[in-house]
């Protein structure tokens, strides 16, 4: 598990989330990346989380400090989940394909 | 074990924290989370620098394991509480670990950092400062680890139970979705392996379903109950979880975790593939 090449989460999150204003380039990947807002303030605490078909769960990361997330998923269509302390929910479609950076901006 | 004496809830963690003889540890996916807020009381354990040896791909030996603990001031006959993010995924695997080393009085925070926070319980930056100890850990229990000899030869014989994502297990991906693609050489999953992701378990608030709920979600997906099982998945930690709710919650005998998982059985040579659905 400490190969050089190894992801630096393992199967886990990104340490905090990402920042959302980091540049990121799709290469030849299918991001998902975006923040969550109350307000016009980031929701540093809370989880994203993205959900197949019948909300069957595919990946969760927790938010990063301004608010933001980041996903690596398969092409396709997907639903975002955003759940914050207090009860905060919010839910959005967003789409993926290779090459890509889709933004999402969620508000709870 | 049993769901009494493996999980304790946030109350109980918040009445005990403190007490002698009871060590609540984070081990997180993140390993930045615990200094930027922690339970208090709460000490670290970094699942890669701590527990894994620096050079190879193992875990750190038993006198490394003694060493870890007795620096850490955690003593044979403590209760060590772990918990962490991810719906305690790494903590899963540190309560494995442990395990594996012999300790044997370890328990969850059922629902682990992320049902603390959405909860707004207290964090905080302080850390806890333990005296040494002298620990000391049994050999490995080479009841609950498998290694990749024993996972081949128990393709059709055993229960595998594949905890990845479908994607993962189908080969559309060869890591959860919040990682960039890479990794093992081939993807898809292991002959004869069911597809029962480790999020089944798991509420949305990270708390592990009732018994009732578990049982069923096996069943329905084949695991025969009357065989030996081995769970895994990318490198060992979701599949800790679901070697968690088997082994610990459900009092199933015989489960074993391949820490292994796809990122070495993916990239081993000459070995069976299957892509696409669970046949």
């Amino acid at each position: 598990m400490t190969e050089p090449n190894q992801a630096p989460g393992g199967c886990g999150a990104p340490a905090g989330g990402v920042p959302a204003a980091a540049a990121t380039r799709a290469g030849d990947q299918a991001v998902v990346e975006g923040r969550v807002l109350h307000g016009d303030a980031p929701v540093s605490t809370g989880y994203a989380r993205l959900l197949g078909t019948g909300d069957e769960f595919v990946a969760e990361v927790p938010l990063g400090e301004d608010g933001g997330f980041r996903f690596f998923a398969a092409p396709g269509t997907w639903k975002l989940r955003v759940l914050a302390p207090g009860g905060g929910r919010a839910d959005r479609d967003v789409s993926a394909e290779y090459g890509t950076v889709t933004k999402v901006e969620v508000t709870v | 074990m049993s769901r009494s004496e493996a999980l304790v809830d946030a109350e109980w963690v918040e009445a005990h924290a403190g007490d002698p003889g009871v060590v609540l540890v984070e081990v997180d996916e993140d390993t930045s989370a615990y200094d930027k807020g922690h339970i208090p009381s709460a000490i670290k354990i970094d699942w890669k620098k701590d527990l894994q040896d620096p050079v190879r791909r193992d875990f750190v030996d038993r006198i490394g394991f003694e060493k870890l603990l007795s620096a850490r001031g955690i003593s044979n006959d403590d209760t060590v509480v772990l918990y962490g993010g991810n719906n305690n995924w790494f903590a899963a695997y540190a309560y494995w670990y442990f395990r594996l080393y012999g300790h044997h009085n370890v328990k969850l925070l059922d629902g682990g950092r992320k049902r603390w926070e959405l909860d707004s319980r207290e964090l905080t930056s302080d850390v806890p400062d333990h005296p040494a100890t002298t620990y000391q850990a049994a050999e490995q229990d080479a009841t609950l680890r498998a290694k990749r000899d024993e996972v081949l030869d128990a393709i059709g014989k055993r229960n595998l139970i594949d905890v990845r994502s479908p994607d993962e297990f189908t080969g559309r991906l060869l890591a959860p979705a919040h990682l960039p693609q890479e990794q093992a050489q081939r993807a898809g999953h292991i002959p004869t392996a069911r597809n029962v992701p480790w999020s089944k378990a798991a509420n949305e608030d990270g708390t592990f379903r009732s018994d009732d709920e578990l049982r069923a979600l096996y069943a329905g997906e084949g695991l025969d109950f009357g065989k030996d099982t081995i769970a895994y998945c990318r490198i060992g930690e979701r599949s800790a979880h679901t070697w968690f709710v088997l082994h610990e919650l459900l009092e199933q005998p015989n489960v074993k975790n391949y820490d292994g998982s796809w990122t070495e059985y993916g990239s081993l040579v000459g070995v069976p593939i299957e892509l696409g659905d669970a046949r």
